[in-house]
């Protein structure tokens, strides 16, 4: 909403300067989003006369124009205009000056070889009208004597821009806004001064609302106007709106501009010659057409309110009016609509049909109900002032009449809210200055709302005028109190915080990237979800909701290696979806590492990441997160994404879980369709919400501290095995043959080649043999040796290599 | 006696030869051995007279001490002259690099997340979670946003289904209405998240994060709701003083609204908060509106209490001075690593926030 203080003085009594003002209404919820001085710089717009024309010497349609710019100076200005010639008085703008209209600023400038010091303007360069056709001609009977003045006559004010929340409609009005600044102390509301319509003369369009069901308006004023001649807006209807960055266009338009900014009452003038028989407003049916004053031509569907005669539509209520009705400047009868629109039907019909307008922005947020008169009033007596005429008695059609709001107040419970106290007295006259009227009973107030607060509807909603009026800044600071009664994380929470940092300390850059992404992207890692549309996405690059993170952190891989960086490893915790209700998401851990360890290292063998460097970063957070790694299940199904013999998954418990992560080099058909650079790429998913939480807390999970000082004896084994067999299955052959003697199962070689038959390697195997009780003896040790030997050559059908 | 001088002698001279570790072994085995000269003379003690006996053994003790620390010392010398002679071949160049490492970093939204966490969980306030998705009663209709309000307008919405009936949650919100409707009041919850709206430009991301807070009890007012966020804003920004204004908003779920400002300025480029005359939006907060409270079936004539709405980008990036929204999204590893936290740098409040 832009005003201007001037504009305001016209409804407030006040002579504070204006940075006060500023104060003021942001202050009291009006928040100034910018200041614009309009007038900066106009004064160097000067009246002046041209002395000579000649043509110019380089084009035919340019002239070369002796222009007196007052004090004796003449200025030589190249000018293209047809009705530049000799005598004429006009406006000249020097260089230097800004041009209101595309704000550039003029220079000295030769045009085809000849120099010209400034320029003379058309009314639209001056953002006077849309008069674009020749320079300003201005009148010599007035301007003669005013030769080198300048030619605005004195600085408007400055524009403020507010940024009005959409429960306050009022103050889409001057005056909505001054009254709640004389509420807040500043200032005094002037009264109202209308006057009256009083007229013998029969409104003779008829109007009609039909009765129907979602009908959009709830009433329809009218007033005709006869014999008007719609002429230029006066000096100060001009600067009026001009001074609000709005641009005058003929008297009948700008005075319904001017009372929708000055009062917030949107009213529409029709060419009442243009109306066959008589106004409908009715619903509209699917398939009608008409082309509004925005030049475009609209196809309605049913149920949106038009304002219809019997050819057909003539505009959408409160939204937009038509073409074939406006006023032009040939209007000889105006039909003047003030009415009331059911705000939602509004909203629903805008919406449809993607139309913005004032009056449907003002509209939509609710229009005060009893301002259809006032509007009428104030517009016809102006109306027959600039533009003479008659004017008919007001015509209301109502299909339902205005209720008066009645709230009820107890003034404690503005404390309760506020926790600050004002007087009684002060909140009766905050409320009476907004407009409220106050009845006292036992304990309370019983408030009428005026009707320009469509907002105010409970008590809440006064606590909220007395508290916003009397000031944001009396609440007290009270301290808050450094006290808990429940844990701040839940132990989810706790693991996921502990498995970002975790995976971030093993070398990983966190990423945040979008929940969305490219449906190409989200094809390769899909698998059986189904793919989750965004009906109005951004752009199509952004289209899906991901089902796994690794089709957004794969692209960002692939861009950051496309900077040159070659060995990067990233992650991403966040939510996966897998259907579109809400809820089916989960929070996974995912991580991508390309290129190569020890790259130029003088003192390291440079080699590619591999998937088991991705294991040990999956299996050692885990085992940082609390969990038993002896426990784990390992086995080789994943899903296609990753490279079908270098991959796995990874069970918190053997048979008992969900799968808790997958790990493994990524396909290289992703690679090479994405066409990511790198030597090698792995990649893993922790499935956050699959991992059980540990069933004790950390204080807990310690258990009795018992190690063995008794002589330990390492051994090691090499069995000839079927490739087929995991080293995990011998490991957990050999760990169940006796857990009291047996531990620290490692495998320390693995080979396939010469001397090992086809179809088998051989796995050797370190284990450390030692008792909680006794020193074992030769026999001892050798007894459990062979036991190994046997169960794992039962249990796998390996042979002790020899 | 002389025989015992004889024995020094002749080894003393024999030890100031230059031998090595075998030579000086075979002469520790000819003098100490089991049949070595001086474990001999031991042996003989017995026969001694009583009257010499004890000078003897004095004398033979005290040439085996010095023959024993001579051979000792011997040693030594040797052993550490071939140290020293290995140190020599041994040395390399200290400044060549160490063996490499990595070092991964925190994004710094997740830092800015719990160093929220933390401040918040010192005054007593616990996290909640809601989905990304939200049907679009959580998300608008119980925060007293009806549909056809134009309260609506301000925030552009994506939606999942043509009804507009499921959509990516605009705000952290609807927690708010998730949090009342599954437990009972007292309430007092924060709430951090990823919001979706549709705009995007350099100032605006189509995804973002915000913390909600939530305080519900019998008598919390307004002066709990500027306290509060006084104390937030004071640890956030680790200043002693914070120069913060109300003023009057509106937002459909609070009533009172309140936008909150903080005073800053900006010196030398950098943006300096708590001082200067230039006011900044940073967060959304007012008393819960009836109507909410009503629809999460919990009676406002009993219970009343604030809600707030923090932009946490925002705050990361006034906090630690970074300029563009949209970097934080763009995953360049050049970003991540100059504005990323080191993992082991975990905001706690004994510690401090940040280092």
């Amino acid at each position: 909403m832009k005003i201007t203080y001037d504009w305001l003085k016209d409804h407030l009594k006040i002579s504070a300067k204006e940075d006060k003002l500023l104060e003021k209404l942001t202050d009291i919820g009006l928040e100034v989003e910018s200041i614009e001085n309009l007038s900066e710089g106009l004064d160097l717009f000067r009246v002046a006369k041209i002395i000579k024309t000649e043509k110019h010497p380089n084009a035919d349609r340019l002239k070369v124009c002796d222009v007196d710019v007052g004090n004796n100076e003449i200025k030589k200005v190249v000018c293209g205009a047809v009705n530049a010639r000799e005598g004429l008085l006009t406006v000249y703008a020097p260089p230097g000056a800004i041009i209101p209209k595309n704000k550039t600023k003029l220079v000295v400038a030769k045009i085809r070889d000849v120099t010209s010091y400034g320029m003379l303007c058309s009314e639209s360069e001056l953002n006077l009208s849309d008069e674009s056709d020749g320079i300003t001609e201005l009148s010599s009977s007035k301007y003669a004597k005013n030769i080198g003045k300048s030619y605005f006559s004195k600085p408007s004010s400055n524009l403020i821009d507010l940024s009005i929340t959409p429960n306050r409609p009022d103050c889409l009005g001057v005056r909505g806004i001054a009254r709640d600044l004389s509420a807040a102390g500043f200032g005094n509301l002037k009264p109202e001064k209308d006057k009256k319509i009083k007229s013998n003369k029969k409104q003779t369009l008829k109007v009609k609302i039909t009765k129907e069901k979602n009908q959009g308006c709830l009433s329809f004023g009218s007033c005709l106007i006869t014999n008007v001649k719609n002429t230029e807006s006066p000096k100060w209807l001009k600067d009026k709106l001009i001074s609000i960055g709005q641009k005058p266009i003929s008297a009948i338009v700008d005075i319904t501009n001017y009372v929708m900014i000055d009062i917030n009452r949107p009213l529409h003038a029709y060419d009442a010659d243009k109306i066959d028989k008589g106004i409908i407003v009715r619903n509209s049916k699917s398939g009608e057409e008409f082309t509004a004053l925005d030049n475009k031509n609209y196809k309605l569907d049913d149920g949106m309110c038009v304002i219809s005669d019997n050819k057909g539509v003539l505009g959408l209520g409160g939204i937009i009016g038509g073409t074939r009705s406006g006023t032009e400047l040939d209007t000889k009868n105006v039909l003047l609509e003030s009415a009331y629109f059911d705000p939602r039907s509004i909203r629903k019909t805008a919406k449809k049909l993607n139309i913005d307008t004032d009056a449907k922005f003002r509209f939509e947020r609710g229009i005060d109900q009893l301002s259809i008169e006032v509007g009428l009033n104030k517009a016809a007596f102006l109306i027959k002032e600039i533009c003479g005429g008659e004017i008919s008695k007001i015509d209301i059609q109502k299909t339902e009449s205005y209720k008066n709001k009645v709230i009820k107040f107890e003034p404690k419970t503005f404390e309760k809210i506020t926790g600050f106290k004002i007087s009684t007295k002060e909140m009766i006259n905050i409320l009476e200055k907004l407009g409220f009227k106050l009845k006292k009973e036992k304990k309370c107030f019983k408030l009428s709302v005026p009707s320009w607060r469509p907002d105010i509807v409970q008590e809440i909603d006064i606590v909220e005028e007395l508290v916003r009026i009397s000031g944001y800044e009396k609440i007290k600071i009270e301290n808050p109190i450094k006290e808990r009664s429940k844990n701040t994380l839940n132990p989810t929470q706790k693991l996921f915080h502990f498995l970002q940092r975790a995976v971030a300390s093993k070398g990983y850059l966190e990423a945040i990237t979008w929940s969305f992404t490219d449906s190409k992207y989200n094809d390769h890692f899909k698998e059986d979800n189904k793919e989750i549309k965004i009906v109005n996405p951004i752009s199509s690059e952004l289209g899906v909701l991901r089902n796994s993170i690794f089709s957004n952190l794969l692209m960002y891989m692939s861009k950051n290696l496309d900077r040159g960086i070659k060995d990067l490893s990233i992650f991403e915790i966040g939510p996966i979806f897998y259907g579109p209700q809400p809820g089916e998401q989960n929070i996974v851990v995912c991580g991508l590492s390309a290129g190569k360890k020890s790259r130029l290292s003088w003192v390291e063998k440079e080699r590619n990441v591999d998937v088991f460097d991705i294991k040990r970063d999956v299996i050692q957070t885990l085992v940082e997160a609390g969990y038993n790694a002896e426990k784990f299940y390992i086995d080789d199904e994943s899903p296609n994404y990753y490279h079908p013999g270098k991959s796995g998954r990874i069970f918190l418990n053997k048979g008992k879980d969900k799968v808790a992560t997958y790990f493994g080099e990524i396909h290289p058909n992703i690679i090479k369709t994405l066409d990511i650079k790198t030597e090698s790429l792995v990649g893993f998913e922790i499935f956050l919400d699959n991992l059980k939480l540990p069933k004790k807390s950390l204080k807990d999970q310690k258990t009795k501290y018992s190690v063995s000082d008794f002589q330990k004896s390492e051994r090691d084994f090499a069995f000839i095995v079927d490739k087929k067999i995991s080293a995990q299955d011998i490991v957990s052959v050999i760990s169940n043959i006796d857990k009291n003697l047996i531990s620290n199962i490692k495998v320390f070689d693995v080979y396939e080649g010469d001397n090992i038959p086809e179809n088998q390697k051989s796995v050797a195997i370190s284990v450390t043999i030692q008792s909680l009780e006794k020193t074992l003896t030769d026999n001892d040790l050798e007894k459990t040796n062979n036991l190994i030997i046997e169960t794992v050559e039962n249990k796998t059908g390996a042979k002790i290599r020899s | 006696m002389s025989e015992i001088k004889n024995i020094r002698d002749q080894f003393i001279s024999k030890l100031e030869n230059d031998l090595s570790i075998d030579q000086i072994n075979e002469i520790k085995t000819d003098l100490f051995g089991k049949n070595g000269l001086i474990s001999s003379k031991f042996k003989t003690i017995g026969s001694i007279p009583e009257t010499d006996r004890k000078k003897f053994a004095s004398n033979l003790n005290q040439v085996k001490d010095e023959l024993q620390n001579l051979i000792t010392s011997k040693i030594n010398e040797i052993e550490g002259k071939k140290i020293n002679e290995k140190l020599e071949k041994e040395k390399v160049d200290i400044t060549l690099p160490e063996r490499p490492f990595v070092r991964g970093k925190v994004h710094p939204v997740s830092q800015t997340i719990d160093e929220i966490s933390s401040i918040f969980s010192e005054i007593g306030f616990s996290v909640e979670e809601g989905p990304d998705v939200e049907n679009e009663y959580n998300n608008f209709t119980a925060l007293n946003t009806p549909d056809n309000h134009p309260a609506r307008d301000m925030h552009d919405t994506f939606y999942l289904d043509e009804n507009k009936e499921v959509l990516l949650r605009t705000h952290t919100s609807p927690v708010q209405i998730r949090t009342m409707l599954k437990d009972k009041p007292p309430f007092k919850i924060i709430a951090p998240g990823r919001t979706y709206r549709s705009d995007s430009d350099q100032t605006h991301a189509p995804m973002f994060h915000q913390v909600e807070g939530l305080h519900i009890d019998t008598n919390i007012n307004m002066g709990h709701l500027k306290g509060c966020l006084n104390y937030f804003i004071k640890e956030f920004f680790e200043v002693e003083k914070i120069k913060m204004r109300f003023r009057p908003s509106h937002f459909p779920f609070t009533e009172p609204s309140a936008e909150v400002d903080i005073g800053y300025e900006i010196k030398d480029g950098k943006i300096i908060i708590g001082e200067g005359d230039k006011w900044l939006e940073i967060l959304g907060c007012g008393m819960v509106h009836p109507n909410v409270l009503r629809n999460v079936k919990v009676d406002p004539s009993k219970y009343q209490g604030y809600a707030f709405g923090i932009g946490i980008d925002r705050l990361a990036m006034l906090k630690y001075g970074i300029n563009d929204l949209r970097a934080f999204f763009d995953c360049d590893y050049r970003w991540l690593n100059h504005f990323g936290f080191d993992p082991l740098d975990v905001p706690s409040n004994y510690r401090g926030l940040s280092r």
